[in-house]
């Protein structure tokens, strides 16, 4: 097995954010009854014809200019001819020769912790196209229904190298473009209404050798299903090729319930497609000074946003980048350190990425979602860096913030009761009377049992509810021992 | 160049076209006809200029991103499926296509 090469290449569909459909101005909602979000330029009705929508060119500048490509100057529109009901035209209007993103590269980070590596994905071009409608091939009478609600969305057509070389790879890519198609805001990948769908190209060879014959997985639509169906197809692909076989170009899908993939079509009639400029539309004509305007206003990218988080909050790499993965967080974890100051960038990013993911996580909440916002949990961490309250005190004021119990963490200390005790005298006067009512404690500890010295510590923690501080006990009781 | 009898039908297969034996033969003898025009045409040194993709020397005008087409109570699906051969639930039917 091992002396063979995995090759990948990925073709995505990402559905752009926009509130009209691309040549046409009904609606891109989801979830409309059927053919209500259908005008005559989607019905393909006779004398109609496509008018471009400038929100779907500026999402194309923004994806340009996020993965460091070539915004062209000038695109053009051609038409691939098929036939297939959910498309009434008989060709779907696309970008061939001249398509509007041309180049760019994703840099990805594959597995983690010390086995992970960086690797930089480049693209091959990325278009403008328009989506089909949908066909239901449930029962009516032996027919076909169609709901052309969906034709003429926008899509941009994102088209990688052949750069991977394995499933992770190619999930590592899909997961980092997902993110950056809803960090810049033109996607909002939603995977399962189909808003960014996956087709992978499939192929393996012997190193040093040209690459083999590919076949192309159709619309995956999770990074599970990219996973299984790549590892399968890269099997069948060897196994086939071992036995003597050989591979034909084709165009297959994959299964979920089986996980295996299966021949659609062979690709020599589907790709006959015919493409010649359509004369509908002219050429697309991008001026310096658009594209200068969409970079000013485009958000500090993953990338940048990871370094400055690393340089500024002196975050680890492992930090920075989980604190990055969508803008969300990003934008959280942020907020959360003005409030708390910079000083506790670190417990902050603590904060954010193991308690309160796992709080939401638990409660099946997205961040947007938290009861607890990034200013009350800043608050929170201020009181823990400040002394006010101790790590173990603290969880409980997050408690009662998720709970509502108070607007601020302030709040809930001072209601509560819950500031630390750092009066020296105080936590001594506990601490005597601790060792006084446990002498076996004690005695064990003498004897060099350094457990006994932790139910200790544990019994004046017990006695002030918690809200000793931690370290003033301990350095009491290892003075009052050794004396 | 010429087209072949095949080569036409292939092309009326793809358009969905249906054409006869005999259509075929009066299709070929037209697109020949175009294609001695064509190659009139490229004998023309065009190197050095650069193509067009379009006949007019144009850039497409743009459309704000705004919806304008509405049917919120289904009245124009309505009006559009009046004219379609089969429909149901609001969807349009066609023969079974299975991939």
């Amino acid at each position: 097995m091992s002396q063979w090469e995995v090759v990948i290449g990925i073709e995505t569909h990402a559905q752009l954010a926009t509130v009209s459909k691309i040549f046409s101005g009904a609606s891109t909602a989801f979830g409309a009854a059927p053919n209500t979000q259908a005008a005559p330029v989607d019905l393909a009705l006779p004398g109609v014809l496509p008018v471009l929508n400038k929100g779907a060119v500026e999402c194309a500048i923004r994806f340009g200019l996020a993965v460091d490509a070539q915004v062209a100057r000038k695109s053009v529109f051609a038409r691939k001819n098929y036939f297939y009901p959910d498309l009434p035209k008989g060709y779907q209007i696309s970008q061939f020769e001249l398509p509007v993103v041309q180049g760019g590269h994703v840099t990805i980070v594959v597995g983690q912790g010390e086995k992970s590596y960086e690797k930089r994905v480049n693209l091959t071009r990325a278009h403008l196209e328009e989506d089909a409608g949908k066909s239901l091939h449930e029962d009516f009478h032996g027919k076909t229904g169609i709901d052309l609600n969906r034709a003429g969305t926008p899509l941009l057509e994102i088209v990688t190298e052949p750069d991977m070389r394995s499933a992770d790879e190619a999930v590592a890519y899909a997961k980092a473009l997902h993110a950056l198609v809803r960090w810049i805001g033109i996607c909002d990948g939603n995977m399962q209404e189909g808003s960014f769908r996956c087709d992978a190209n499939v192929s393996v060879h012997k190193p040093g050798t040209p690459f083999g014959t590919r076949r192309e997985i159709k619309n995956l639509n999770s990074f599970r299903f990219l996973k299984e169906a790549i590892e399968y197809e890269v099997r069948w692909q060897i196994e086939t090729l071992e036995d003597g076989g050989s591979i034909q170009q084709a165009t297959v899908l994959f299964d979920p319930a089986t996980g295996e993939t299966r021949a659609m079509r062979s690709k020599e009639d589907a790709h006959d497609y015919r493409y010649f400029p359509d004369p509908d539309l002219l050429p697309l004509v991008i001026g310096e000074d658009w594209v200068e305007r969409t970079r000013a206003a485009l958000p500090e990218l993953p990338e940048a946003k990871k370094q400055r988080f690393m340089a500024d909050y002196g975050l680890s790499a492992y930090d920075a980048t989980g604190l990055t993965a969508s803008l969300e967080t990003a934008d959280y974890y942020e907020a959360c350190v003005a409030a708390a100051g910079q000083a506790s960038a670190k417990p902050c990013a603590n904060w954010v990425m193991v308690d309160l993911a796992a709080r939401l996580n638990k409660e099946g909440l997205e961040l947007g979602q938290s009861p607890v916002s990034a200013v009350q949990l800043g608050g929170l961490v201020a009181r823990i860096a400040d002394n006010t309250i101790s790590n173990a005190i603290a969880k409980k004021v997050f408690e009662a913030l998720w709970a509502g119990e108070g607007s601020t963490a302030d709040e809930i200390i001072e209601k509560q009761g819950l500031k630390q005790i750092t009066d020296s005298g105080a936590i001594e006067k506990l601490v005597d009377e601790v060792l006084a009512a446990n002498a076996a404690n004690v005695a064990e500890f003498k004897a060099g049992k350094e457990k006994a010295f932790n139910a200790l510590v544990g019994q004046v923690m017990k006695a002030a509810k918690g809200k000793a501080n931690p370290q003033q006990v301990n350095d009491l009781l290892r003075a009052k021992l050794a004396g | 160049m010429s087209l072949s009898l095949s080569e036409v039908q292939r092309i009326a297969h793809l358009a969905r076209i249906e054409v006869s034996e005999a259509e075929a033969e009066t299709s070929r003898n037209h697109l020949n006809g175009i294609f001695s025009l064509i190659e009139a045409m490229q004998a023309v040194d065009t190197s050095g200029v650069e193509p067009m993709a379009h006949a007019q020397d144009l850039s497409q005008r743009l459309r704000e991103d705004r919806v304008t087409h509405l049917d919120e109570d289904g009245s124009r699906r309505a009006a559009f499926q009046a004219v379609a051969p089969e429909t149901e639930a609001g969807l349009y039917l066609v023969p079974k296509v299975i991939e």
